[in-house]
């Protein structure tokens, strides 16, 4: 990966609705980042937006391995005051990459993206009880379409659109979106996180009974590029 | 030494234990319910026999604790959000009169946003006002070295002394370079109550106690002036500079980013403040020399600001501070890095496109064509087959056309006020749910007065207003909302559950639960009934016997958060019965009754099985079924930090 002049690190976003699993998702992507040998901050939605609101996942990965690994961690510190990335927020118009969970979450958090930076995201929609008391129905259709001019219009390099309740039917569980659409974004190349990575990540974060089910979440990802 | 992707919280957690803590306690409340979290869990892995941890009743029962611990010379650990410090604040502005023995800590996390607080208050300036010391971390692994140097500091002085991450840094993750073994060798302590000292706190020894905490303070600002978490940094090294920016916490970090993402910036000269109180005055003198313009950078209050204006003033210097005072800084809400681009390109006078990726883009064809749509609004919601609604649901069919004032607290049940269960009339603190309902009911007694308390929420704060209202013949209504768990901040245990932290669930201990209706009885409401809400028939009878009722009375609703039980037999909607006339929506607003192609729909993933929707339908379209709901998959280990702790977060309670 080449370093931008402007850019430090490689930025993930992750958008969804509160428990979809984007926690783990980007988890798993740090944790991944970190066996690739890359210095690593995210920070998490936790708290009250939980309960069925809007949640983001700020993942920042820096391009070079980390060379300082083994070293105290008061060398790090002293690091950290000169020249590494401090902040765990990506700032809007930064992230290389949106993992959007939901179409409507997608698109609100599509400010973050770069110009020219990539979209994964799945088609299904979450509608709040808003929309469902009020009189526009919410079927994430405009959203897409949204999504798919931006495409043409060049505010967005690649788009991948997922149908999760397919890709899940065929997985037969319900909570492995998270890891279908991490199969996806890492299959379009744009971050540099290799398979065997995110493979040793799933194993470590993932009850062991379900480690099998995500490596296959994780293949069923990839068809979809 | 191995390197370890983890929050802030666990950072600061790891780290005390570094320190080699022997008391842990602490109340949950977003974003600081971790820390404990961890330490249990490191204590049950690692089997560390002399650490005592526990879930306290409430943040001043966990400070006082602490306290009596640390008198006996053990290290103590209080953990709480900043809003649990104002509940603890009776035991801190003692505290520093007397002194400590064994290192007291606090680790009180403030929300700038705020994110899930009722208040934007500061921590730092509360340490100022209790004249204790306050460390202010900029990034996870520097909470990490902080928490250590806190409990130094505190035995060295015979402080408390309080470590204040905020939002981002609690829940922020990094990979530290984590040593797990302990530091701090156990021979070192002497542990015991030392009798010989004064720990009663009377005027005269207060008088006393004053000056030496004037003392004290400036020692430790001479050995602020020299902290590793304090610096002055120069962005060239042989210009001279004329322009200075001060950043403290989370807004280094900021401030470090946008540098590097901005050119041509010019010659200024950095300070970073880790240790806002006592105030680093001679390395702040140090820093202002030969400046012109100076910005300061923090969140929520203008706390270093005021120390420079101080200085200023005192030293008679030229230099002009820009900040909050001087309106170059926002007054409200987080920081970001964007933000600070801004003011620094501002600042140095910096073309606007300096920074590379804030260009507009190049959009071809008509942008106005392709205009967003309009999003629909996700504000947090009662979970689906969650208790709370059916018993919010349940007064409300109750007093039905009676008039009525419901005043709930903080909670996930705060989350009743909104539509269609407009539940809610007034939350305002932690116990508040029981004696704002007097107060109005002074004022209006013609209104039926309804208070809504949760069971955490009961123990920590509640106690009083049901005394108050029983003593002072109120005719209110209070409600437990008892959903066996503390749910908001991730299902802690309360002394309602028979649970205590690091206890497996095996080891409950039903015998000395606390039990809810027993404690109302005893504190002399003489009407108590326990309901089911789910049973909607009793729950609505209760409710009209205690809103006829001429005194205080009340209702306790009883029935488990769905994040402690298993998922039951979802309803069915029949597509060709239902005529899509939205009332269960409207009445019951439960966010796993969806719209699929225009007609209202389950979702499978949602459901709990609560059957709350079936009765609503005046065509019985909605059926009870035995169908198993699509949700049995829990994904992440609970032993990763308990997954509920790390996903299900909230306000400081249930």
């Amino acid at each position: 990966m080449t370093r931008k002049d402007h850019k430090f690190s490689s930025d993930v976003m992750i958008a969804g609705v509160g428990g979809q699993g984007t926690v783990l998702a980007s988890k798993l992507l740090a944790e991944a980042a970190l066996i690739d040998g890359r210095l690593v901050r995210t920070a998490e939605t936790i708290g009250m937006a939980q309960r069925g609101g809007s949640v983001l996942g700020h993942v920042r990965m820096s391009y070079q391995n980390s060379d300082d690994r083994g070293e105290g961690v008061r060398t790090q510190y002293a690091k950290a005051l000169s020249s590494i990335i401090m902040s765990p927020l990506i700032l809007p118009g930064g992230a290389d990459l949106l993992i959007g969970f939901e179409p409507a979450e997608t698109v609100r958090a599509l400010e973050y993206l770069s110009n020219g930076g990539s979209v994964v995201t799945a088609s299904r929609v979450i509608a709040p009880v808003s929309a469902s008391l009020g009189k526009n129905t919410y079927d994430g259709r405009a959203e897409i379409d949204y999504l798919i001019n931006c495409r043409a219009n060049g505010r967005i390099s690649k788009l991948v659109i997922v149908d999760g309740d397919a890709a899940c039917a065929k997985l037969g569980s319900l909570k492995v979106l998270n890891v279908v659409l991490l199969g996806a974004a890492l299959a379009l190349g744009i971050i540099n996180i290799s398979d065997q990575a995110l493979e040793e990540a799933l194993t470590k974060l993932v009850k062991p009974n379900y480690v099998e089910l995500n490596k296959c979440a994780l293949r069923e990802g990839r068809t979809w590029i | 030494m191995s390197q370890t992707f983890c929050m802030g919280n666990q950072a600061i957690a790891y780290g005390a234990l570094r320190s080699g803590v022997d008391v842990v306690c602490g109340y949950p409340g977003t974003p600081s319910s971790e820390i404990l979290q961890t330490v249990a869990n490191e204590v049950k892995c690692r089997q560390l026999k002399n650490t005592y941890v526990e879930w306290s009743v409430n943040e001043k029962a966990a400070l006082e604790i602490a306290a009596g611990a640390s008198y006996g010379g053990a290290r103590a650990l209080v953990t709480m959000k900043q809003v649990g410090l104002n509940v603890a604040s009776d035991a801190l502005m003692s505290l520093p009169y007397l002194g400590i023995k064994g290192g007291l800590v606090l680790v009180v996390a403030d929300d700038p946003g705020p994110i899930s607080s009722q208040t934007e208050q500061d921590t730092r300036q509360f340490a100022a006002f209790a004249k204790v010391p306050v460390f202010d971390p900029s990034t996870p692994e520097e909470a990490y070295l902080m928490i250590q140097e806190a409990f130094e500091l505190s035995e060295r002085h015979t402080t408390p002394v309080i470590v204040r991450p905020t939002t981002r840094i609690c829940h922020g993750s990094a990979a530290i370079n984590i040593s797990l073994a302990s530091s701090e060798s156990p021979e070192n302590k002497t542990l015991g109550f030392d009798r010989s000292r004064d720990w009663v706190i009377f005027p005269k020894r207060t008088y006393l106690g004053h000056l030496e905490i004037w003392q004290r303070l400036s020692q430790i600002a001479k050995e602020f002036d020299i902290s590793q978490f304090n610096a002055i940094k120069d962005t060239h090294q042989s210009a001279p500079s004329h322009l200075g920016i001060v950043a403290g916490g989370i807004s280094y970090a900021y401030l470090n980013d946008a540098l590097l993402g901005l050119k041509n910036v010019g010659a200024i000269r950095l300070l970073k403040i880790g240790t806002p109180h006592p105030f680093p005055e001679d390395l702040a003198l140090q820093f202002m020399e030969g400046l012109s313009e100076v910005l300061i950078l923090e969140e929520l209050e203008p706390v270093i600001e005021r120390e420079l204006l101080m200085l200023v003033g005192k030293h008679k210097l030229k230099a002009k501070i820009q900040g909050k005072l001087t309106k170059h800084a926002t007054l409200a809400g987080e920081n970001s890095i964007a933000e600070i681009t801004k003011q620094v390109r501002k600042f140095c006078d910096l073309d606007f496109f300096d920074r590379g990726f804030d260009k507009p883009v190049a959009i071809k064809g008509n942008l106005e064509a392709h205009a967003i749509p309009e999003l629909p609004m996700r504000p947090p919601v009662l979970c689906a087959g969650c208790p709370h609604r059916a018993s919010f649901y349940a007064v409300k069919r109750a007093l039905k056309g009676r008039k009525a004032v419901f005043s709930g607290d903080i909670g996930c049940y705060t989350l009743g006020n909104a539509a269609p269960l407009n539940m809610v009339d007034t939350c305002l603190c932690m116990g508040a749910g029981f004696t704002i309902p007097q107060g109005l009911d002074r004022v209006e007694p013609d209104v039926l007065h309804f208070g809504f308390v949760g069971d955490s929420t009961f123990f920590a704060s509640g106690l009083t207003g049901v005394a108050n209202a029983v003593y002072n013949q109120s005719n209110v209504v209070l409600c437990v909302l008892d959903n066996s768990t503390t749910a908001m901040t991730g299902s802690q245990p309360h002394p309602g559950t028979g649970m205590r932290i690091g206890l497996d669930s095996s080891a409950r201990d039903a015998e000395n639960a606390l039990r809810i209706p027993d404690i109302l009885k005893a504190l002399g409401v003489k009407n108590v009934a326990v309901v089911d809400p789910f049973d909607e028939d009793s729950a609505v009878d209760a409710v009209v016997k205690a809103a006829d009722d001429p005194k205080v009375s009340a209702i306790v609703f009883k029935s488990p958060c769905i994040t402690v039980v298993k998922p039951k037999s979802q309803p069915h909607i029949d597509a060709n019965i239902c005529t899509n006339c939205k009332l269960c929506v409207r009445e019951i607003g439960c966010p796993a009754l969806i719209e699929v192609n225009g007609k209202i729909a389950i979702d499978d993933a949602l459901c709990y099985g609560c059957n709350l929707c079936v009765a609503r339908c005046p065509f019985d379209a909605i059926r009870a079924t035995n169908q198993l709901s699509g949700i049995t998959v829990t994904d992440t280990k609970p032993s990763s930090l308990n997954s509920q702790g790390s996903t299900l977060e909230g306000g400081t309670d249930d």
